[in-house]
């Protein structure tokens, strides 16, 4: 359904996405898998239009999503919604006006068919009730749980999952997993989901992708990652700091910087 | 001699380089904030309306930025009224008192300084809502539900400021006038009928059509300019910091820049 051809994304000089193909099955689960750095966000924004490539094509169905015009991109999102890392709710507006927010701007719905509907999807989220509140009045697990509910307000065909239990405690981290999981088998939603969660990703996904330095470097079904002989897939999965990926990033030796920084450390014999 | 000639090459050519890249920078700015103001204006009339959005801002700017208008407007007046009165004694011209400062207000002061007041008051909340807005993502967040950001939040700040700084330089005129008429007649003695025959004989129709026209240009101008510093903000405290900071500086400046440009004009 959603097709990714030669992306690649610079920054100045910083490869973000090196050349790659992307294929997101429809009606499906999608976890996009990586450690930090890895180009996964990068390649959500990419999916979603919120940025251009640098080069290549995303193509939704038979339409390719960097030569429609703006019209028709806002078109295609009506169809779609985004879990944002860090919720992304509007500050000025409560609980209830964030979640009717597309509703009011995209339907003709009487108000009383929308409080309704608002009225579900707190109900789903479990926080009905709490209406009124102001996004600086929720904890982080709530605010990610009302950015749940604005997403799927519409029930859109494709929602896009950024880092959606990073910084949450163990028990909102499983209750977003798992709304994540039902609300796209019971909506048979295209769910793409990025995270370094590897419990998560495997336990939500039906396809998962692994990305490091900015390419894809394993793809396949859960069960195929986790018997992945791949060294880098593994280290990833067990989360060892030794193997083909390196933890320290810097670029000179931490010795030399200190020996021979003038006036800084002498080491003696 | 021979040892400093490279050192003062070498000098001036970072100077110089510096000075073009600021000059550079500055260029494209203006370019891309142009751009970014004539975009969100040719959204104007294409649905949906932001009516509600438009009253909401005009509110927000207007009623917001009245109370300083007013103390600021009576105050220029009155200290216009009392340095106008001693210098127009000398000459034995005090009768003049109410057209020099009707003059000065309406052509002059009242836009300029009505200007720097609301870029003050409203300019900068705006550059500062906006990239708290690009920071925590909102405005990715409005994207990805299908609104456009540029009709939904500079389209509607634009077009209040663009109406809104007439409106309140309006009203800094006759506070000023006000102000100084109570200075003047009431504890500098001027006579109530000359302060008043003179503002009324000396102001003409381009003076005050002048006073417009500079409020409804600056209008435009703090509005792109603050909405551009606030949307091209690097998403970090300190770039929202620095956009707020930089759009205070360069609407002042601008405004001062284009009052002079457009004085020319008028005169």
């Amino acid at each position: 359904m959603i097709r990714g051809e030669n992306l690649s994304k610079r920054y100045g000089d910083t490869v973000a996405l090196a050349a790659t193909d992307i294929h997101i099955q429809a009606a499906a689960t999608t976890a996009i898998m990586g450690g930090s750095g890895s180009g996964k966000t990068t390649m959500l924004r990419l999916l979603s239009g919120l940025i251009k490539p640098t080069t290549g094509h995303i193509w939704y169905g038979d339409e390719d999503l960097c030569a429609i015009s703006d019209k028709r991109l806002y078109a295609l999102r009506e169809s779609m919604g985004m879990l944002f890392q860090y919720s992304a709710l509007l500050n000025s507006l409560n609980v209830y006006d964030n979640i009717a927010f597309p509703l009011h701007e995209h339907t003709d719905l009487d108000e009383s068919v929308i409080r309704t509907m608002v009225s579900m999807k707190l109900e789903q989220v479990g926080l009905r009730g709490f209406e009124h509140l102001m996004p600086s009045e929720l904890s982080g697990g709530m605010a990610k749980r009302v950015a749940f509910a604005r997403a799927i307000a519409m029930d859109p065909k494709i929602v896009f999952f950024d880092e959606p239990t990073s910084g949450l405690d163990p028990i909102s981290a499983g209750v977003i997993t798992t709304l994540i999981r039902d609300t796209s088998k019971m909506n048979r939603m295209t769910s793409i989901v990025v995270t370094h969660d590897v419990e998560a990703g495997l336990s939500i996904a039906d396809h998962v992708i692994l990305m490091w330095q900015g390419s894809i470097i394993a793809r396949g079904t859960p069960d195929v990652i986790r018997n992945s002989d791949d060294e880098r897939v593994r280290q990833f999965l067990e989360g060892r700091p030794d193997g083909p990926i390196p933890f320290s990033r810097s670029t000179t030796s931490y010795v030399d910087d200190l020996t021979h920084r003038p006036g800084t450390v002498r080491l003696e014999k | 001699m021979s040892d400093t000639t490279p050192v003062n090459q070498s000098g001036m050519t970072t100077f110089f380089g510096s000075l073009g890249r600021y000059a550079m920078r500055g260029i494209e700015q203006l370019g891309d904030g142009t751009r970014l103001g004539f975009h969100a204006l040719s959204l104007l009339f294409v649905k949906p309306w932001q009516g509600k959005h438009f009253i909401i801002q005009l509110y927000a700017l207007g009623v917001g930025s009245l109370a300083i208008i007013i103390i600021t407007g009576a105050f220029t007046g009155m200290v216009l009224a009392l340095q106008g009165y001693y210098t127009l004694a000398k000459f034995g011209s005090e009768s003049l008192l109410g057209a020099g400062v009707g003059m000065s207000i309406i052509r002059e002061l009242g836009p300029v300084l009505g200007a720097f007041m609301i870029i003050g008051r409203a300019g900068s909340s705006i550059t500062a809502e906006i990239g708290i807005m690009r920071v925590t993502e909102q405005t990715d967040a409005l994207e990805m539900m299908a609104v456009n950001p540029m009709q939904r939040i500079i389209l509607p700040r634009i077009i209040a400021t663009t109406i809104a700084v007439p409106l309140l330089v309006s009203v800094f005129d006759v506070v000023g006038i006000g102000a100084g008429y109570i200075v003047g007649v009431e504890l500098l003695g001027v006579n109530p009928g000359a302060y008043m025959a003179e503002l009324v004989a000396k102001i003409e129709m381009i003076d005050l059509n002048g006073g417009w026209v500079k409020a409804v240009v600056f209008g435009f101008m703090i509005g792109t300019i603050c909405t551009y510093m606030g949307y091209r903000a690097q998403p970090t405290t300190e770039g929202v910091a620095r956009a707020t900071t930089q759009a205070v500086v360069v609407a002042s400046v601008g405004v001062l820049i284009m009052d002079y440009i457009l004085t020319s004009f008028f005169l």
